[in-house]
């Protein structure tokens, strides 16, 4: 026996490339849908994670742009000007901290790099409080420096690969022509510290002669401290600027609101038209059987009945489309994540665009609670046929 | 047969005007007619007469302009009262059978599916036995499952015949029948239409230009510029 469902199926069938067309355009909105809201669950989860691998709450810099200073630390440097060691003492006199690490970025152009030579950044660093703060970093081979003064050096995993060296190899500090052993290699984090070549910040500072200096110090403070009380402190110090998480991320977040709004119109517009495709795909199938349909009402389907076989129709059209969308976005998240990288002032390392199973659903959802809004009007205009105005016609009329 | 002679449709001075622009056409013309169960009528005249218009009052598919309709003792259209929609699907779905010139059989539904159609909008009891005894009736037993597309003309019209019978109603009303058909498949649902008032007792109204298929019904009515002759 026939049911409404299974008419509305096999009529999807009867014109076949108008409703793969129609599908087409409601999975190409349902991947701009998944993407965008997956862009916005993933960046936001990505720029927490980068932003809490970093160790530290709280970043003192020389005075200079914070902005620039922000953007420079999330890529594994600090910032550009200098200063005194002596800060460090300051830092630790106060109760509320927990854990300083100095660190001294400094970065040196290398004529073996490449075709044409090239700038290599080293970050020198505490060997007894750093890994301290950076718990999650582990070691592939070695281990940290053996002494705060030794001519070892850290390979984070990309840069040892680029850099094709093992633990006891020797590496040529460029300019300063000193040679260290290679004493680790870390395990991929997927952070900045991949690219990073960590040495003593002693020993650094030794080899450039910037003795006593510091670029950056990374504080953890103790566990209920106010955070915003304790930056006013620090913000008394001289010569230096406080750099906040929370002020980072809000930075970022501003700077990718714009790129955020342009894509949020795409997807809206993208919506709309594959509603007005839906509407019209519904509508012109009406159209063409509008003597059936008013047959049907002779044989006793009541108003009711003829909305809900045109209604299924759209509810099929758009679940097929959202379903496969939704799959598209899915396979092709990693696409997607590269386009969106590429037109982003800032990107953070994790996946940019992160979808999964609530947020396809919640997609589905969304794409069908349109097409139930787009079938309205075809599904009344339908109900509204009666069966002598159908009899008598050869076509339907808007 | 039910040779009952109790009325189930009864139209007095019933009037259908259309109106285009500023001109009226009474396409039905204060006819009065009185339908027992069990009667087969076939109205001719030429065309524009308005015998297709009065079927379609008759049958309920449309609302009369004046007059009174009544169908199995329901008021269906007077003065006082003109039916819904809603009552009217009911009626149509209790009482009558419509069969059309052509055919409108759904494309994408097999023969047993274009049948039953009526009953994906309300269920009865016994659908498939009835739909087996229809198609077999009409000799269309072999081919329920093929699609409307590989049917001959004849074979089309047994289906909508069929259709228009799943429902078991009281009146079958059918719109030149035959005028979409060969002269040997006109016969042929002409020995059926016959076969359905004889045998099953089904009241029957038809519309038809064909000598033959007026000829086998019990009483033929002329008419002329929407009346009675």
């Amino acid at each position: 026996m026939p049911s409404l469902f299974g008419i509305a199926w096999k009529n999807i069938r009867r014109k076949r490339l108008r409703s793969l067309l129609t599908i087409i355009g409601i999975a190409l909105s349902t991947w701009v849908l998944v993407s965008l809201l997956g862009f916005n669950q993933g960046y936001e989860n990505s720029l927490n994670k980068d932003i809490d691998n970093l160790g530290f709450q709280v970043l003192l810099t020389a005075k200079g742009c914070p902005y620039e200073a922000a953007t420079l630390m999330l890529k594994g440097g600090t910032g550009l000007k200098y200063m005194p060691q002596s800060i460090v003492d300051s830092v630790v006199a106060n109760p509320q901290v927990d854990k300083v690490t100095p660190m001294l970025m400094h970065a040196v152009f290398d004529p073996n790099k490449g075709e044409s030579g090239g700038i290599t950044a080293f970050l020198g660093i505490d060997p007894t409080t750093y890994p301290k703060m950076k718990t999650y970093l582990e070691f592939q081979q070695g281990k940290w420096f053996d002494k705060p003064e030794a001519l070892e050096a850290v390979f984070g995993y990309e840069a040892a690969e680029l850099e094709q060296r093992e633990i006891g190899n020797l590496y040529l500090l460029p300019e300063a022509n000193v040679e260290v052993k290679v004493a680790g290699i870390l395990k991929r984090s997927g952070t900045q510290d991949d690219g990073t070549i960590f040495l003593p910040i002693k020993t650094l500072q030794n080899v450039y002669k910037v003795n006593d200096k510091l670029t950056s110090i990374g504080i953890k403070v103790k566990k209920d401290t106010n955070l915003a009380a304790y930056e006013e402190q620090l913000y008394k110090l001289s010569d230096v600027q406080v750099v906040s998480m929370a002020q980072v991320k809000q930075t970022i977040s501003n700077l990718v609101a714009t790129a955020r709004v342009m894509v949020m119109s795409i997807a809206i517009i993208a919506i709309l038209i594959a509603m007005v495709g839906v509407m019209n795909t519904v509508l012109m199938s009406v159209l063409e059987r509008w003597q059936e349909i008013g047959i049907m009402k002779s044989m006793g389907a009541m108003t009711s009945h003829i909305f809900k076989l045109i209604w299924f129709e759209t509810i099929l059209l758009t679940f097929v489309g959202g379903v496969i969308g939704s799959g598209m976005s899915w396979i092709l998240a990693e696409v997607t994540d590269r386009l969106i990288r590429s037109v982003l002032p800032y990107s953070p390392t994790s996946a940019l665009v992160q979808i999964d199973f609530l947020l396809v659903t919640k997609a589905i959802g969304i794409i069908m609670l349109i097409g139930l809004i787009s079938g309205i009007y075809p599904a009344w205009k339908a109900a509204k046929i009666r069966p002598i105005e159908a009899i008598r016609s050869t076509d339907g009329e808007l | 047969m039910n040779k009952s002679k109790n009325p189930i449709i009864q139209a007095v001075d019933l009037k259908k005007v259309y109106i285009r622009g500023s001109e009226h056409i009474p396409a039905v013309d204060g006819i009065t007619i009185e339908i027992k169960l069990g009667d087969y009528f076939a109205f001719v005249g030429p065309s524009g007469s308005g015998k297709t218009t009065l079927l379609h009052l008759l049958g309920c598919l449309d609302n009369p302009t004046d007059g009174t309709l009544k169908v199995a003792n329901r008021t269906v259209y007077d003065k006082n009262k003109v039916m819904n929609e809603r009552e009217l699907t009911k009626l149509r779905r209790e009482l009558f059978g419509y069969v059309f010139q052509k055919f409108y059989l759904i494309p994408t539904l097999t023969v047993r599916e274009n049948i039953l159609l009526p009953f994906a909008f309300y269920q009865k009891e016994e659908s498939d036995k009835t739909a087996n005894r229809l198609a077999d009736l009409l000799g269309i037993g072999h081919r329920l499952n093929h699609l409307p597309k590989e049917l001959s003309g004849g074979e089309m019209q047994r289906v909508a015949v069929a259709r228009a019978l799943i429902n078991k109603p009281q009146i079958l009303l059918a719109d030149e029948p035959t005028g979409n058909l060969d002269s040997k498949r006109s016969k042929e649902i002409s020995g059926i239409f016959k076969q359905l008032n004889q045998d099953e007792g089904i009241t029957i109204i038809l519309v038809t230009h064909n000598p033959l298929m007026a000829a086998s019904a019990g009483k033929m009515v002329e008419l002329k510029d929407g009346k009675l002759v």
